[in-house]
């Protein structure tokens, strides 16, 4: 296997579970957020995670980034377990992420360039190339360089949202992990944001982990997908194939939920069957299809 | 037209802040005829939601100020009538459904409470009364109207102990409990997620339909527009750009604002998105 298609990252059997507590303080049990989770993203790939709000995307998402401890399982960048390193500097070097809110990612303190220079710093940069790299990242990010001395409030959301990108890619990493990246952003701006995410890539070789809950962005950004129901991928593969062929109810009812603008969109859209003349939720229709199955096929004793 | 239900007429609005005064609404028309589903689309800021504000009767005055235009309900303007006569239609007659289903219920009372006190209020403008018992009654039927199975249960709930799709539910019971003929819904849903938005989509397309009422859905998104009306304003910058049939919007929009607006949205076929032409950043 060479370089170009073995994975940049891999995620093996990934568990994560928080205490829950009752009303008196006391621990009354656990949830299970992320449930033997594993996947992998080749090199230069875009993965995109779908899945329901509370199935577990951004737990993932800071798992990888080491803002939390895994219960189980590995995480391997290139090939090494990064487990144990998980937030060191050495780790945040390789791996960045991009928040979904613009606005409180930022320091509104801070001039832009002053909020680009922080990695930079922990980092180590030189101090004297600073201001030089700042300028080169503002305009891989299309901002003109003067940029550097504004404040956050006198941005509008789509340009906080590059300038949140300039900041991850400030040391060069390899992974970039973007939670609801354009959210907040209105579609005309989305579709830029989502352009320059993808010429950015091409250009310095990134790979993205890319959560998102707008599963039309994520046929457009995504090579691969996998579909997360309650902390567990339920259906992965090319995206292509996911949405065109997907084999498991619960995608089915994902994209069948989609709202579109065009018969052709439309046409793609499985046929979810109503259930006492709605569409059913999640987990009635899974509950059906099980009892479904367990009556076409009569366990033989 | 006058036989549209509300008609909006040449509105302007205004806001001043700090001694400067900017306009919101530039000449705003909008019609929604009886039992007709209206859309009201346009990006952030653009003035969607101080339209609503304006016809609702909600815009706090000042900061904001109504420079020109009329609103016609059934054929009365609605910013010259007396107070009293315009309180004896919003939220009775005309109502509306709100956007964040947590922060427009009050933690501390049950759906049962707040729904009661609700319809105690409504009847109170219009001049009636009802035993408490009747208004328990019509709160029960409401839910049971918006699909609720258990509507005793909901109804004795906190909504603390209520899904997103449940309490969102519960507003659009809320808005139907004195018998509207005009709602308005601005972007219900968007707080949830798709499979719960696609449920609440149907359940107000399916209750419009049923109950004969007008719908005015106002949203930024183009799906939620195809899918839920007839007829569409496109707002950008406080003023109405374009208006069409829906599938004539989308089949062959005619100003170019349009045209991006709907470039710009990704396709679930994979197609991609064509970017707006105007300077970058
Ligand atoms: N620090 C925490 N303590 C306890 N439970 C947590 C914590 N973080 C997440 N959870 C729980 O883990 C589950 C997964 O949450 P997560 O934030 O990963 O979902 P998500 O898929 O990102 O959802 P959304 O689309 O709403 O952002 C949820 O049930 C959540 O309540
Ligand atoms: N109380 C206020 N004071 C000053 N300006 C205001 C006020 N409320 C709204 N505006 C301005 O009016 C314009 C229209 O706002 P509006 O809330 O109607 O937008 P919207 O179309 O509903 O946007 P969104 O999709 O973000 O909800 C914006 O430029 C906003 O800044
Ligand atoms: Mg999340
Ligand atoms: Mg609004």
């Amino acid at each position: 296997m060479n370089a170009r298609q073995s994975p940049l990252l891999e995620i093996v059997d990934l568990v994560k579970t928080f205490p829950v507590y009752n009303a008196f303080g006391s621990r009354a049990g656990e949830v299970t957020a992320v449930d033997h989770v594993s996947f992998s993203i080749r090199r230069g790939g875009v993965y995109g995670l779908a899945g329901e709000s509370g199935s577990g995307k951004s737990t993932i998402a800071r798992l990888i980034m080491g803002l939390l401890t895994p219960t189980g399982g590995d995480v391997l960048l290139s090939g090494n377990n990064i487990t144990g390193t998980l937030g060191t500097r050495a780790h945040s070097r390789q791996v960045q992420m991009v928040f979904q809110n613009p606005g409180s990612s930022l320091n509104p303190r801070r001039t832009i360039g002053q909020s680009i220079a922080v990695p930079l710093e922990a980092h180590s940069h030189p101090r004297a190339d600073r201001r030089r790299r700042i300028s080169e990242l503002l305009e891989m990010v299309q901002l003109p360089a003067n940029f550097a001395e504004r404040y956050p409030h006198e941005l509008s959301g789509g340009q906080k949202q590059r300038v949140a990108i300039a900041r991850a890619l400030a040391v060069a990493p390899q992974l970039v992990v973007l939670d609801e990246p354009t959210s907040a952003l209105d579609v005309s701006v989305q579709a830029k944001v989502i352009d320059l995410l993808t010429s950015l890539g091409r250009q310095l070789d990134l790979t993205y982990l890319f959560i998102s809950h707008d599963l039309s962005l994520m046929r457009n950004f995504a090579d691969e997908v996998g579909v997360l129901y309650r902390g567990r991928i339920v259906e992965s593969g090319p995206t292509a194939k996911v949405f065109e062929h997907p084999e498991h109810d619960y995608t089915r009812l994902l994209i069948a939920s989609v709202p579109v603008i065009s018969a052709e969109e439309e046409a793609l859209r499985p046929k979810i069957p109503l259930i006492d003349g709605e569409i059913p939720t999640a987990e009635k229709l899974l509950a059906l299809r099980e009892s479904q199955r367990t009556t076409e096929v009569p366990k033989r004793t | 037209m006058s036989e549209a239900l509300l008609s909006v007429r040449d509105l302007s609005v205004e806001f001043t802040t700090y001694g400067r005064t900017l306009p919101v609404l530039r000449g705003v028309n909008l019609d929604v005829p009886a039992r007709s589903h209206v859309a009201l689309v346009g990006e952030s800021g653009s003035g969607k939601t101080v339209t609503m504000k304006s016809i609702m009767g909600l815009l706090h005055m000042p900061p904001a100020s109504i420079s020109s235009g009329t609103i016609l309900y059934d054929g009365r303007d609605l910013l010259t009538m007396s107070r009293r006569e315009r309180l004896k239609l919003t939220g009775t007659d005309m109502s509306m459904v709100f956007q964040d289903p947590m922060s427009s219920l009050n933690p501390v009372f049950t759906i049962a409470d707040q729904m009661s006190t609700i319809l105690k209020y409504a009847d109170r403008r219009l001049g009636r009364s009802r035993s408490g018992r009747e208004r328990m009654q019509r709160v029960l039927e409401v839910l049971a109207q918006v699909r609720m199975r258990e509507p005793e249960r909901v109804a004795r709930s906190y909504p603390i102990m209520l899904s997103g799709g449940m309490r969102q539910r519960v507003l659009i019971a809320m808005a139907l409990l004195s018998e509207p003929r005009l709602l308005i819904a601005d972007e219900p849903g968007t707080a949830l997620d798709v499979t719960t938005q696609a449920q609440i989509l149907k359940l107000l397309k399916d209750l419009v339909e049923e109950r004969g009422l007008a719908l005015l859905m106002i949203t930024h998104n183009l799906g939620v527009v195809r899918e839920t009306s007839d007829y569409v304003y496109v707002m950008h910058k406080g003023v109405v750009v374009e208006e069409a049939k829906t599938a004539d919007l989308f089949a062959s929009p005619k100003v170019d604002y349009t045209r991006s607006l709907i470039d710009a949205v990704p396709r679930l076929t994979g197609a991609r998105p064509t970017l707006p032409v105007e300077a970058a950043p």
